[in-house]
């Protein structure tokens, strides 16, 4: 079945199998590689997008649900052809490790300092509790995100 | 594989009438990881997601009206007086999955572990169902009739799930190796109701399906009453009670051995869990009669 939805500002479209998740539909038929595939089952968040604006496990949703809706993708952070102040922090901060968890991580990053600039090291936690990282045992990942916050309340990049 | 998207309740049923082997997605939560994992090749797929009518949730008069498919994260947010319903709703999954989630996945799905189903239990709620020749209203122990089964017939969708709103406090807990993604081991919900002095328990994960306690309920509104702590909320209820209370919870228990848990591990955790959750109950009356 033909399933069109706006991705990162851009209509595209795709046959995609009934039963084939969003997920699948943005890597092997649209090519947008930076959303992993870790689970399959929600379970690890590295698939996490913006699903009408809402942060989802783009695994758990059905290719033919997202039919005429709009997603964003990790790819949408650096569009302007900067890294976003998220990327940016994740970087400088030593949270990157081997990466695999990274483009999810910082799609639930921004989520979070989208709703909450300033946000507690408890909101923090739970914010990211649906993202699994095996490397870096998190505490780089949440030095990333209080150095992304200051950076962007001042607006320093 | 067939797919439909209806856009309006009446053009869902027709579609579930015609195509009763169609599989009802809302969140995806549930069934996604059965289609990714090749458990399950139903020959069609029913999109619910975008039917309006399933999207009600508030009050109307005393009773609260929450439509199947209304999110978790919207639960917390709109009902925030469900204290049981909240709480359960917060130790769904993960962001992303109280996002997508929904209480008509937890009815459908109808496993002993839906963290909702203890807080509907203890609300008595009332599933509504519709098919094109109708509806009707089950209470939630007709509809959850055992381990993943339900009483959802192949031509009905769940279309409404409504209880009257207790006067009183409420809570849910649950025990599980970590705060999020966890499949609970031992789920319990507790309402206290001040209009008809009464108490009811429910337990998830520690039977074929969600369990009342009826002994340690009964139990329960009676030590307030001797305590002479329904009228008030200060009077001192002994640790020995408290204790008895968990104790009949646990016996209530029917649980087994699984992956996640043994049997006895479970029946501990219930008495521990009910006796918490009747300790906080009474704070909470202590701390509002303050």
């Amino acid at each position: 079945m033909l399933v069109r939805l706006n991705v990162n500002g851009e209509w595209r479209e795709a046959e995609a199998w009934p039963g084939a998740s969003l997920l699948s539909m943005l890597r092997d038929d649209l090519g947008l590689w930076g959303s992993k595939n870790g689970c399959e089952q929600g379970e690890c968040g590295s698939c996490s997008v913006w699903f009408d604006r809402e942060l989802v496990c783009a695994c758990l949703v059905l290719a033919a649900q997202a039919d005429g809706r709009h997603v964003e993708t990790v790819e949408s952070l650096a569009a302007a052809g900067s890294l976003h102040p998220v990327q940016r922090a994740f970087l400088d901060a030593g949270a990157v490790q081997c990466g695999f968890c990274t483009p999810g991580l910082e799609v639930a990053v921004a989520d979070l300092l989208q709703r909450d600039p300033d946000p507690t090291e408890e909101t923090i936690r739970e914010a990211l509790s649906g993202n699994l990282c095996r490397c870096t045992g998190y505490q780089k990942i949440l030095d990333a995100v209080h150095l992304a916050a200051d950076r962007m309340e001042q607006g320093t990049p | 594989m067939e797919f439909f998207q209806p856009s309006s309740l009446r053009e869902a049923l027709e579609l579930r009438a015609d195509h009763p082997e169609a599989v009802p997605i809302a969140g995806g939560t549930d069934l996604m990881v059965e289609l990714n994992f090749g458990r399950r090749r139903p020959g069609a797929i029913l999109d619910i997601s975008r039917l309006p009518e399933l999207q009600r949730i508030g009050r109307e008069g005393d009773r609260v009206v929450l439509g199947p498919g209304v999110p978790y994260a919207r639960i917390i947010r709109e009902l925030p007086d469900q204290v049981a319903l909240v709480q359960a709703a917060r130790t769904v999954g993960s962001p992303q999955i109280r996002n997508r989630g929904t209480v008509g996945g937890n009815l459908g799905t109808a496993s002993p572990a839906g963290d909702a189903l203890p807080a509907l239990a203890v609300y008595d709620a009332e599933v509504v169902l519709a098919s094109t020749s109708g509806s009707r209203r089950l209470s939630w122990r007709d509809f959850l009739v055992g381990p993943k089964r339900n009483a959802l017939a192949p031509d009905e969708l769940i279309v409404s799930v409504e209880w009257t709103a207790p006067r009183g406090p409420g809570s849910f807990s649950k025990v599980g190796t970590r705060n999020a993604m966890v499949i609970a081991i031992a789920g319990m919900g507790l309402q206290l109701d001040e209009s008809s002095r009464s108490l009811r328990l429910a337990m998830g994960s520690v039977g074929p399906t969600i369990l009342r306690a009826p002994e340690a309920e009964t139990f329960g509104a009676g030590v307030l009453d001797e305590a002479g702590a329904w009228s008030n909320p200060g009077a001192a209820v002994s640790a020995t009670a408290l204790a008895r209370f968990g104790e009949l919870a646990a016996a209530a228990a029917r649980p087994i051995d699984d992956v996640r848990g043994t049997a006895a591990y479970r029946r501990h955790a219930c008495a521990v869990l009910a006796r918490r959750a009747l300790a906080w109950a009474l704070d909470d009356r202590r701390l509002r009669a303050a």
